[in-house]
């Protein structure tokens, strides 16, 4: 299909899936950092990530109107601010609704998860109106460049780039957190070996509770991102996209980080050329079927750690 | 053993008389059903909104032969299961003879099947899809047009005054939208064109921009959309940040403040063409109404004054017959003309307007919209 096509659509379809795709992966590693550590799927996580929205509208007039118009200082104080309460929100909800409930069977948490994740609906769109919401365009306008043999034109808006860019800083910035930190150090053998961890004098409430606040921070991160993209938002934004960014979790391999990113992308691309070349009807369908066919080659997922049972 | 069968039958009589007395009180109860809340809730309020201010006025001037009209509400979220669950609320709880609504066609088709089985009269102030009233229910109406109507004028006015060479059809695959979709593709189509693309995309996305670069890579000229504004909005918004200089046309979907906000605000939603009713607000018989609702600080904008105008309707009905009876009060309206804020309004057969009136407005750079000059 792709053959015959103007190099230039080409081009802009593959922005617009790392665009998106993007998004996806930054919300994927929340889920995929939970279930690394404590093997739950944290199903409030959408809503994390669209209690972000929220906040970064408030926080946008909030600095606004106290006189914040330089335009680089007033997204690093929107993107600090919302992080900072978002990772807030996901540290209570650990709080409140897992962490008492470590010891009970596996399903328990998972309802709670629900539950949560209806609480912060609810909570939104009563405390906010069921309205879709909208901010100011912060970041206007584009660049374009020009390729291929009739000079077709390709778009990027200056907010795409800027996703783009702070998705990998973000991303960067987590592995090097993960890697060479001793927190990173004490969250990765909680998550090898809860028991022996703690055993060794490894804080290990705390490094879980680390993982939920990091999970949090990066879907804030998608929030103000996204947000900015489209310029709109409402209290049901979580549902698709959490329900998004959990399959490419699952495609890149639960529980592996790089794999969220590449799931996150993979995705992102796959919906993007399926809609773009085939049809976008059925983009959804064509995701899923990727997913299927994955997970019945490699049931772990593209770079996931087969599960060895311990003894 | 008696006395025993004295009770059972004080109870018997009682039991029989019970329902027809809960209605039959100093009060009509009547039922306005929407998406009251969830992404729609904009139209909801429109109907709600409508609805009350013209059971108020009613009841300010002495009700309908003496009895106040009491409203219920039901929200169905524009979701087709909630919408029958709350369609058996409104008609077994609180016993209502007569419904509002619902607003999407895709949650009034299936209510309308159980107020259908409890003769309860329903109008519906907004759905448009043709289905609605093709399935002979003579006990349903509605006070707007159809699809078909809406579609023809869309295609008249892409086709002749905007000289469209490539249109592409977008939808969001639920009845309303799709619907829409499919009667300005049958428009187009007798008119002689074909459209270059038609698709549907998914309802509480906002990533639409690999559909935008496809309208690119078809060359489209005008990009038709059925569907509501929730979705309206980020795609005018993808396709002005592309570059793409294709108008957006639509249909009364997006008849709402929500739509410049989920664009992204008046400059993106500049240029957006779409097709409605003649503005009810402009309408001599609906000045003072609009006065008082704009005094208490609501503009009537969309849907509000068909909700008033169903409400006037009913209560005409009701006052004609001295009855609440679903049938008896159809029979009466499809044999009326009604005066009510919109002007005079006239029933067929099958429950639709004998005269519709769709016409094209344009969003402006202020988020408002206004009529386009007919030549």
């Amino acid at each position: 299909m792709i053959v015959g096509m103007a190099p230039e659509i080409v081009v802009q379809q593959a922005i617009n899936g790392l665009v998106l795709g993007a998004t996806y992966g930054l919300i994927a590693v929340g889920y995929t950092m939970v279930y690394g550590i404590i093997g739950m799927i944290n199903f409030a996580h959408g809503e994390i990530y669209m209690v972000s929205a929220y906040l970064t509208a408030i926080f946008i007039a909030t600095f606004q109107f106290f006189g914040l118009a330089y335009l680089p200082a007033l997204l690093a104080a929107v993107l600090a601010a919302t992080v900072l309460i978002t990772a807030l929100y996901g540290w209570f909800v650990e709080r409140i609704a897992y962490r008492p409930l470590r010891q009970s069977t596996r399903l328990a948490p998972l309802i709670t998860a629900i539950g949560v994740s209806l609480i912060l609906q609810s909570y939104v769109r009563l405390s906010q109106g069921a309205r879709s919401q909208g901010i100011p365009s912060l970041l206007q306008g584009s660049f374009t460049l020009n390729i291929g043999p009739h000079g077709g034109m390709i778009h990027i808006t200056h907010v795409q780039f800027f996703i783009i860019v702070i998705a990998f800083l973000s991303m960067a910035l987590l592995t090097f957190l993960m890697l060479k930190t001793p927190m990173g150090r004490a969250c990765r053998a909680t998550e090898q070996d809860l028991v022996m961890a703690s055993l060794l004098g490894i804080p290990t409430d705390r490094a879980i509770s680390t993982v939920f606040v990091i999970g949090a921070a990066m879907a804030a991160v998608a929030g103000v991102l996204v947000s900015l993209n489209y310029g709109s938002f409402d209290f049901h934004i979580g549902f698709i996209t959490g329900i998004k960014a959990f399959t490419a979790a699952v495609l890149g391999g639960i529980g592996s980080l790089p794999g969220a990113m590449l799931g996150g992308l993979i995705l992102g691309l796959a919906e993007s050329f399926f809609s773009g070349f085939v049809n976008s009807d059925y983009k959804d369908v064509f995701a899923f079927s990727l997913l299927v066919l994955v997970l019945i080659f490699r049931p772990s997922g593209l770079l996931g750690q087969p599960q060895v049972a311990k003894v | 053993m008696k006395k025993l069968m004295f009770h059972g039958m004080i109870l018997l009589a009682w039991m029989v008389s019970a329902s027809p007395l809960a209605v039959a009180g100093d009060a009509i109860p009547i039922g306005v059903a929407g998406p009251m809340t969830g992404a729609y809730a904009a139209f909801g309020e429109q109907l709600w909104r409508g609805a009350e201010q013209a059971a108020k006025d009613i009841n300010a001037a002495g009700g309908v032969n003496g009895k106040k009209i009491e409203l219920f509400k039901g929200d169905d979220a524009c979701e087709p299961k909630q919408a029958v669950a709350v369609a058996n609320q409104l008609v077994e709880r609180h016993g209502i003879k007569v419904v509002i609504g619902h607003f999407c066609s895709s949650s009034t088709i299936p209510a309308s099947e159980v107020y259908a089985d409890a003769g309860v009269m329903q109008i519906t102030p907004g759905s448009t899809n043709p289905m609605v009233t093709e399935r002979n229910i003579p006990t349903l109406f509605r006070t707007c047009g159809r699809d078909n109507q809406q579609g023809s004028v869309g295609a008249d006015f892409v086709v002749n005054k905007l000289k469209a060479k490539s249109v592409a059809i977008v939808h969001d695959k639920d009845t309303y939208g799709q619907g829409l979709a499919d009667a300005m593709r049958d428009a187009l189509h007798r008119l002689g064109r074909k459209e270059v693309l038609y698709e549907g995309l998914t309802r509480g996305e906002k990533d639409f921009n690999a559909l935008v670069t496809k309208f690119k890579s078809v060359n489209a000229d005008v990009v038709y959309f059925g569907g509501l504004h929730n979705e309206a909005g980020p795609l005018i918004h993808q396709m002005k940040d592309q570059g793409l200089k294709a108008t957006l046309v639509s249909g009364d979907g997006i008849v709402s403040q929500d739509f410049v906000i989920a664009a992204g605000g008046p400059a993106y939603a500049e240029g957006v063409h779409m097709t409605f009713g003649r503005d009810p607000r402009k309408i001599k018989e609906g000045e003072e109404v609009v006065a008082r609702m704009r005094k208490a600080g609501y503009e009537p904008e969309g849907y509000t004054l068909y909700s008033y105008a169903t409400m006037q309707a009913i209560a005409a009905a009701i006052t004609a017959t001295n009855s609440i009876d679903g049938s008896t009060l159809a029979r009466w309206l499809h044999a009326h003309d009604v005066p009510t804020v919109m002007g005079i309004k006239g029933w067929d057969a099958k429950g639709d307007l004998k005269v519709s009136d769709y016409v094209m407005y344009r969003w402006n750079g202020q988020g408002s919209y206004e009529e386009v000059p007919q030549p």
